[in-house]
């Protein structure tokens, strides 16, 4: 899922204060699932903004809606008609949704309520982790299924380097060596000849690095 | 590992079957050429070759290139030491060139210290290669003469080429294989991290023998000098990958403060005496930093130089 979490209230009032009807408007799939953008979390903003607010003695009429999913137009659409009745929205999407919210409605003021962290699992409860760079040529069959990209620090391809004691990467105590969990992982797997092979430099043309990328699916086309 | 004509004075050391010495240089933070100057002085004569770091623990310093060149014009042979955190493909090989035409003719290839423990942790890094695939690359470059598009090169670049290997680091039974991979990749020599773990040193260095490894390679084991205990303490317990066992500790706090200097002077000579008896090891790399005056000092102390 697409990780995210909410951005400071402080800032976000910065932003929405020009408007006196602001809607906010929650994604009800993955930032939903990480307790950042949902129904609830929609609500919970929606009252703390009103009371900051009041306390301020601004006024401002603020409304909530959620969408199943701010990224595809369908559910896009359901919003239409409180977008129209407001003067700006703040979506609790990720980046993706907050952009398709801005090229599906051009003339409403669309801002980001949070900051869209990474590609990622709940690795436990209220726990995210990064799995993944989105690359763009997975690589992960070689490394046992764990992202050397991602999960290095310096994304080393032929690691680990010397910093790496007790499982901990050097770079915090709180970040796990990836590629000591690629080695325990392929030594699990009977696979560790796997490390003797020699990766070559990566093709960064199919990551961002080539560009923002697209994909132009023919057989899906109308 | 090359075998043909001497590339450099270091090279040169190691195929008459000498017994190598290396020191370290640190750049400053700042344009002044007079700290170079009062480091190589110190360090001319007393070492075959010495490592220039680039921009070390991730701080601003006058490039490694740059501070390469001027030791070269000390009469001092510099190892160019490169790292892959903050160059892409492109402006390595082309720092390559530019370090060959002005006469540096050895590099050390690092993957480089993480940003994050640097004087600027909100930059970006690089690490669009790693320093398995920078040796590779120098090694290609000078030995069929492309660079990495296959482009023939005008004057190919033709570098003795080092890496680093760190004994300590976990996992261990990995180490010994990493090194093969560097060896294969087309390195002709390897400084290791400080050793102050000799048993895990020479286990790491009987595992590679095992293997072949020791043979391929020249192998320069890593020193530096316990000034303090306060200095070996935080080496154990804040350097990553860094293994200063409690007994060595123990030595240096069990005499007088003024003494601790001393003491680590000789834990350090007593290293070196025990790395001259190790098979495959070709030489010592001293790591005195910002203690270069101390190198002359070890050097004599452990009978290289006269």
């Amino acid at each position: 899922m697409i990780v995210g979490h909410q951005k400071p209230i402080e800032e976000i009032k910065k932003m929405v204060k020009p408007y006196n009807k602001l809607l906010i408007l929650g994604c009800g799939t993955c930032v939903k699932t990480c307790f950042a953008g949902g129904e609830d979390e929609t609500a919970a903003l929606a009252s703390a903004l009103r009371m900051a607010f009041k306390m301020d003695g601004v006024a401002m009429e603020i409304n909530e809606q959620t969408v199943e999913r701010q990224c595809e137009n369908e559910f896009i659409q359901e919003a239409a008609k409180k977008i129209g009745e407001n003067d700006a929205v703040l979506s609790l999407a990720c980046g993706a949704g907050v952009q398709a919210m801005a090229k599906r409605f051009p003339k409403a003021p669309i801002y980001p309520g949070l900051n869209t962290t990474f590609m990622g699992i709940q690795e436990s409860h209220g726990v995210f982790t990064e799995e993944c760079l989105g690359c763009g040529n997975c690589g992960l069959g070689i490394f046992g299924a764990i992202c050397p990209i991602t999960r290095c620090s310096k994304k080393l391809l032929n690691g680990p380097c010397g910093g790496s004691q007790n499982g901990i990467c050097e770079v915090d105590p709180s970040i796990e060596c990836g590629w000591q969990q690629i080695i325990d992982r392929l030594k699990a797997l009977g696979q560790l000849d796997n490390l003797r092979t020699y990766i070559p430099p990566k093709n960064w043309k199919t990551s961002h690095s080539g560009g923002p990328r697209k994909l132009v699916r023919e057989d899906h086309i109308i | 590992m090359t075998t043909t004509q001497a590339i450099s004075n270091l090279h040169e050391k190691f195929l008459k079957g000498e017994f190598a010495v290396t020191g370290e240089c640190g750049p400053p933070r700042g344009a002044d050429l007079s700290v170079m100057k009062t480091k190589g002085d110190m360090l001319r004569g007393w070492v075959d070759a010495v490592n220039v770091t680039d921009n070390q623990t991730a701080i601003v310093r006058m490039s490694s290139i740059a501070a390469s060149k001027h030791l070269l014009d000390m009469g001092l042979e510099p190892v160019m030491q490169m790292v892959c955190r903050d160059r892409n493909r492109i402006a390595i090989q082309s720092d390559i060139l530019g370090a060959y035409s002005m006469g540096i003719r050895n590099i050390l290839c690092l993957s480089g210290d993480h940003q994050s423990f640097g004087s600027q942790p909100d930059a970006l890094n690089v690490f669009d290669i790693d320093s398995m695939n920078l040796i590779r690359t120098v090694r290609d470059m000078r030995d069929s003469g492309k660079d990495m598009s296959g482009f023939d090169l005008k004057e190919s670049p033709k570098m003795f080429i080092g890496a680093a290997a760190n004994p300590f680091a976990d996992p261990f039974e990995y180490r010994v294989l990493r090194l093969g991979k560097k060896i294969d990749a087309g390195v002709d020599f390897i400084q290791t991290q400080c050793i102050y773990n000799m048993p895990r040193f020479k286990e790491w260095m009987r595992l590679a023998g095992e293997e072949g490894l020791t043979e391929k390679v020249y192998i320069m084991g890593g020193v530096t000098p316990i000034k303090t205990v306060g200095m070996a303490k935080y080496m154990k317990n804040k350097v990553a990958g860094m293994d200063v066992p409690d007994e060595i500790i123990n030595r240096v706090a069990g005499v007088a403060k003024e003494k601790q200097a001393d003491e680590g002077m000789k834990i350090c000579l007593e290293t070196i005496e025990e790395l001259k008896t190790i098979k495959g090891v070709s030489g010592v790399h001293i790591m005195a930093i910002e203690w270069e005056e101390k190198v002359k000092d070890i050097v004599q102390g452990a009978g290289l130089r006269k």
